[in-house]
């Protein structure tokens, strides 16, 4: 049996593993376009704030971890798939054989159509490669620029404030993590940037950048012009399908796949940061461009390539950032779902707030400000479906019981 | 190295709060706790100052082994000049407050002024704020910890708090932390509540080394097991410490009735083993045993009353369980006003924790008041109603609650028995040292006891000298004054470590020298840690002389001194207090005024 | 065969000896907020119940790891951080659906339950036995992994 992975992230080397336990005869090619040796992405901002090297945003330990895994890494891209003649074409001129397909590809950052966007100066931070330019550019006191405060670039804010630039957030969102938070904690998040000295623009828009003083101009709707010398741009991202544009995969936002992560085309599964699978809380098909999901992803595609029929009850939207120090976190729901009720706390004055959704006597969503201690037992009450019983007007009146209720849930059922 | 070397002051006058190093040379003369904190409240204040004026100094004060892994390690001690008694008040309470005042890095919490407005301390660590807590005052103590819980969203607070017994100036209110454990007597509460501070709340993470770990965790280990083995520690851990009431029925040493007795025939139905009986529709009092911070013990009793029973039937909020009865708990709300009513001395006991106030006293005065009203010196024109007769439980509950609420006259019982007392023209009925109630143990049979309670420096006490055994063994005063003195020394030492007195059911000096040896700089012996003690004695001695106590007060009630016991083994007996205290101050140094020689005061360096 | 911590709350006094050993153990420091293992309280104290990671076969956390910080002690059966590979980002702490991997703030590296190299100090402080270190058959784990296995396995109806 042959396997081939395109891409690896997590999603494809966590395949390619579980493949090689689960399927030891097969031969496993993972195909790669990046330089480096899988690696992570979520490590790049800490290789931007030097507390890592190279080495230490690697998937995996050991130089010759994959070899001994007899999983042959190729640093090449894929052009086409034919489905037909199960065959992928490599921009290297070759092309891959395969019986059963991961298309694990991720994604790639992506600039809005802004004029001056492709100048020099105006940075993704999206690879290893972009964080290196990036680096290169935000030494401390330059100023600094970064488009965008979703998820990925409140991820950066964080390393570039660290190494002390001159940082200045623009987000086009009425707040901050418009995805990841609601209005209470992305005010608060604001709040807490500026306290440190990150400027923040909410609602503000780039209209134009340009060359100016061997810098770069950025031009606001608002009329306000900004000098720089480093745009990081970080508006969004989006699925690596483009060489599956001429097969029978179906794509929406992204590799369409059922609970078995497999795509509209027999053998050809899908993982990752490019599927589209689905969703735990409303069982639609989403992208979940997480970590979590993408290992959950990687292993069940696999153990279903492998010959199984294991079935991917749904993935559960969540994230974790830690923005200047302030932690935050976001579960499934969390803006709630129809019919159900919402309990907060909010302490605005110490950046601390709870949003807990339930459905029923059921939590659905989450968003936590400054909880840093058993924040897992939340995805734990999520995704077992507990039934609150008598804990949920307690947790109604005070959404802090959330580990008591946890606790005694979890224990009368034991 | 054990100490936090750091203490942070708050003057609640200024809204300002510093943090100051600690004065090792005073840690290493009274090492922590009650001595350390007398020291700083002897150099913050005026003795003389009125206990509930900005004056007054209130300090919370952990010992240099609170915090740590060994046994009962989560003591914390309330030292203040004390409204009951107008004397140095120092109360003791365990629950995990304490332990977290000293993770959060600070040996001694000093309070100075008052607040202009009601307000709270929120301490994490370096991070102190006073907060306002207007929306708090009023409150009771189980709200007020989840109030703050809630508005920090931090469920690992630990609070310190008064209820409105505290806030209105109850004399015997007390400090509660942790739901139900106190730092009860002397009227520590009030004193808070004059500062118009609400609650002490705090987080730590700083933790807490010792000197040398190896030595400390292997003198800790063999203290555990010594303690884990001993007879003492099995009965605390199984009956509480209500296992007492037996022991003081069968022997004649249980105050009944305001003292006119010292059997009860109740005694059975309100002692430990009641406890644990179930009664016939099924319900039984006591649920399980919790311990204190660091503790090995778990003397600390769970309790629950029953739902049907008067005194909650219609109030579903007392269906939880909560700190259940302790013996002080049960013979002041038992034997002292002759309940036998378990679930009403229960509900009292929840009252004393949920209001702030100390069960002793409060039991006490109510035995007062019940005396008086018997006599007919009150009736129900004075009592709200309530016939306030030996044996009702319904006066008990009701006056308690009325206490906690300061309504009606809960307003007069909340001066406490000596100003109660004398205010209906009858002194005599208080039976008090110093204006403070006494423990359930009457010094009539227990002569050494006698001794301490009228010695004691904040008032009558069973907890600051250990003559136990000397007095079960023989019924007169003599040969009492050298024990007692010895063992206030020693538990003046005991209560300055941060450990608990009642490890004592294992433990002798030896056993806190090698834990505060490897735990603390300089090299600790026997004879520097009893004089640790001894000198804590005299300095709480010089405070209450200073603050204008004389030996006069160095006395008992006519009814102990006067009147012979009328049962028991010291039946017919009257306690021998003239014998006992003259030969007391001999060795004690004194003058026979009571005061420390020029001699005694230059030896232990004062 | 494995050993497990066995939890009994019913013997649980909440005297957190355990917390005390677990940060002495690992953090040098007597730190009941550095402790991995955690005593919650309910109903003034009725019940304390001993919470800490049950090192689920699962292993959300070392899955979710993006840097492979997390590895399996083959010895203890004990799913270990290594602080010096971990970045910090949080991930497993969000992952874990037991929440027994938690992020201190003091290191920026995350903390869990490592069995002590297979001498768990939690154990042999408890005083009551609330806390033993046995043969994991004995633990009733089961129940613990049946739940564990619910997390991904329910039906998303």
């Amino acid at each position: 049996m042959k396997h081939v992975i395109i891409g690896a992230g997590p999603a494809g080397i966590i395949a390619a593993e579980t493949l090689r336990r689960a399927d030891p005869r097969s031969t496993v090619t993972v195909v790669g376009d990046e330089p480096e040796p899988p690696y992570s992405r979520m490590a790049i901002p800490y290789l931007l704030t030097g507390s890592i090297g190279d080495a230490g945003t690697h998937l995996r330990r050991g130089a010759d971890h994959f070899a001994k895994l007899a999983v042959d890494i190729r640093r090449d891209r894929a052009t086409g798939v034919d489905v037909g003649d199960r065959r992928v074409a490599l921009a290297g001129g070759g092309h891959l054989d395969y019986d059963r397909l991961l298309i694990a590809s991720g994604s790639h950052a992506v600039r809005p159509p802004i004029a001056g966007m492709d100048l020099q100066g105006v940075e993704n931070c999206w690879t290893l490669a972009d964080a290196r330019r990036v680096a290169a550019g935000a030494r401390a006191g330059a100023r600094v620029v970064l488009m965008g405060a979703g998820f990925i670039g409140c991820i950066v804010l964080e390393a570039l404030a660290k190494r002390g630039v001159e940082l200045t957030v623009i987000e086009m969102g009425e707040r901050m993590l418009p995805r990841m938070m609601d209005d209470v904690g992305g005010e608060m998040i604001k709040r807490w940037c500026e306290s440190k000295g990150v400027r923040v623009l909410t609602g503000a828009r780039v209209g134009a950048v340009s060359a100016a003083d061997g810098g770069l101009e950025l031009a606001l709707d608002s009329g306000e012009s900004l000098r720089a010398e480093l745009v990081v741009c970080a508006t969004g991202v989006s699925p690596n399908v483009d060489f599956l544009a001429d097969t029978a995969v179906r794509i929406e936002d992204g590799v369409l796949v059922d609970e078995y992560l497999c795509s509209s085309v027999a053998d050809v599964y899908a993982a990752g940061d490019v599927a589209q699978g689905p969703d735990f809380s409303t069982g639609e098909r989403r992208v979940h461009a997480i970590q979590p999901t993408a290992s959950e992803h990687g292993r069940i595609a696999a153990l279903n390539m492998a010959g199984g029929r294991t079935r991917f009850r749904g993935s559960l939207s969540m994230n974790v950032l830690n923005t200047l120090g302030l932690v935050s976190s976001s579960f499934g729901l969390w803006m709630g779902a129809e019919g159900g009720e919402t309990a907060r706390a909010a302490d605005a004055e110490r950046f601390r707030y709870l949003r807990l959704e339930f459905q029923a006597d059921r939590l659905v969503g989450a968003l936590a400000l400054g909880l840093t201690q058993h924040v897992g037992v939340i995805r734990g009450l999520i995704q077992t479906r507990v039934r609150l019983g008598q804990w949920k007007p307690q947790l109604l009146r005070d959404p802090l019981l959330v580990m008591d209720a946890y606790l005694d849930c979890t224990r009368r059922r034991a | 190295m054990s100490w936090q070397k750091k203490i942070l002051r708050v003057n609640l006058s200024e809204g300002s709060s510093s943090i100051e190093p600690l004065n090792m040379e005073w840690a290493k003369a009274y090492l922590g706790e009650r001595g350390l904190a007398s020291k700083y409240l002897m150099e913050s204040m005026d003795p003389k100052a009125d206990a509930m004026s900005p004056e007054n100094v209130l300090i919370f004060a952990t010992g240099p082994l609170t915090g740590t892994m060994a046994s009962t390690s989560g003591r914390y001690a309330v030292v203040t000049k004390g409204p009951l008694t107008n004397a140095i008040a120092c109360s003791n309470s365990g629950g995990k407050f304490g332990a977290e005042l000293k993770f959060a890095g600070y040996d001694l919490l000093i309070l100075e002024g008052r607040a202009p407005d009601p307000v709270y301390l929120h301490i994490v660590n370096d991070h102190v704020e006073i907060l306002p807590a207007r929306e708090l005052w009023g409150c009771t103590v189980w709200q007020t910890e989840e109030w703050i819980k809630a508005r920090h969203q931090n469920p690992l607070l630990k609070i310190a708090s008064i209820g409105v017994a505290g806030e209105r100036g109850v004399r015997f209110a007390c400090v509660v932390n942790d739901l139900h454990r106190a730092a009860g007597r002397s009227g520590v509460g009030a004193v808070m509540g004059a500062k118009n501070l609400k609650a002490v709340a705090v987080h730590g993470s700083v933790g807490v080394t010792v000197k040398d770990p190896k030595r400390f965790m292997k003198a800790v280990a063999e203290t555990k097991d010594l303690l884990e083995s001993s007879r003492g520690r099995k009965g605390l851990t199984k009956y509480g410490t209500n296992a007492m009431m037996d022991t003081m029925q069968e022997f004649g040493g249980l105050p009944t009735r305001n003292f006119h007795e010292v059997q009860f025939e109740g005694a059975d139905r309100v002692n430990a083993r009641a406890m644990m009986t179930s009664k016939p529709n099924g319900h039984v009092n006591l649920l399980t045993n919790k311990a204190c911070f660091g503790c090995t013990i778990a003397c600390g009793r769970i309790a629950h009353i029953d739902e049907r029973h008067f005194t909650i039937v219609n109030r579903k909020e007392y269906w939880h369980a909560s700190g259940g009865l302790e013996y002080e708990t049960a013979f002041a709300f038992g034997p002292l006003v002759g309940v036998d009513d378990i679930d009403a001395l229960t509900f009292a006991g929840f009252l004393m924790n949920e209001h702030g106030m100390d069960p002793i006293s409060f039991g006490g005065t109510l035995a007062a008041a019940m005396e008086l009203y018997e006599m007919g010196v009150i009736g129900k024109d004075d009592t709200d109603g309530i016939a306030l007769e030996f044996g009702n439980a319904e006066a008990l509950t009701v006056m308690a609650e009325k206490t906690g609420k300061y309504e009606g006259f809960g307003q007069i019982l909340g001066l406490g028995s000596r100003l109660m007392c004398e205010k209906y023209g009858h002194p005599e009925i208080s039976m008090s040292v110093k204006g403070q109630e006494f423990a359930g143990y009457d010094s009539r049979a227990m002569q050494g006891m006698g001794l301490g309670y009228a010695t004691s420096n904040r008032g009558a006490c069973h907890l600051k000298h250990d003559v136990f055994a000397e007095d079960m063994e023989d019924q007169s005063g003599r040969g009492k004054a050298v024990p007692c003195k010895e063992s206030q020394d020693r538990v003046a030492m005991i209560d300055s470590t941060g450990l608990c007195l009642f490890t004592t059911a294992a433990w002798g000096v030896e056993e806190f020298r090698k834990q505060i040896d490897a735990a603390c700089e300089g090299d600790w012996t026997e004879e520097r840690l009893i004089a640790c003690g001894e000198r804590t004695w005299n300095l709480e001695r010089q405070f209450n002389l200073a603050a204008g106590l004389t030996a006069a007060d160095d006395t008992l009630p006519k009814r102990l001194l006067e009147v012979p016991a009328p049962s028991g083994v010291a039946k017919g007996k009257v306690c021998q207090l003239d014998i006992m205290l003259p030969e007391y101050y001999e060795a004690r140094g004194w003058t026979k005024d009571g005061v420390p020689s020029e001699q005694t005061r230059k030896r232990l360096g004062l | 065969m494995h050993k497990s911590l066995l939890i009994d709350p019913e013997k649980c006094t909440s005297c957190l000896q355990c917390e005390m050993a677990c940060s002495f153990e690992h953090e040098g420091v007597f730190n009941p907020a550095k402790s991995r293992i955690k005593i919650f309280e309910f109903e003034h104290g009725r019940r304390a119940i001993p919470y800490t990671c049950t090192q689920c076969a699962e292993a959300w956390c070392l899955y979710a790891c993006p840097v492979e910080a997390i590895s399996l002690n083959m010895e203890t059966g004990a799913k270990e951080v290594a602080e010096d590979v971990c970045v910090g980002c949080k991930v497993c702490t969000i992952a874990c659906p037991f929440g027994t991997i938690n992020y201190n703030q003091d290191t920026g590296k995350v903390i869990k339950c490592d069995l002590c190299g297979g001498d768990p100090q939690c154990a042999a402080a408890c005083p009551t036995g609330a806390i033993t270190y046995v043969d994991a058959d004995w633990t009733g784990y089961d129940r613990m992994r049946e739940w564990a296995q619910k997390t991904h396995s329910q039906p998303s109806a």
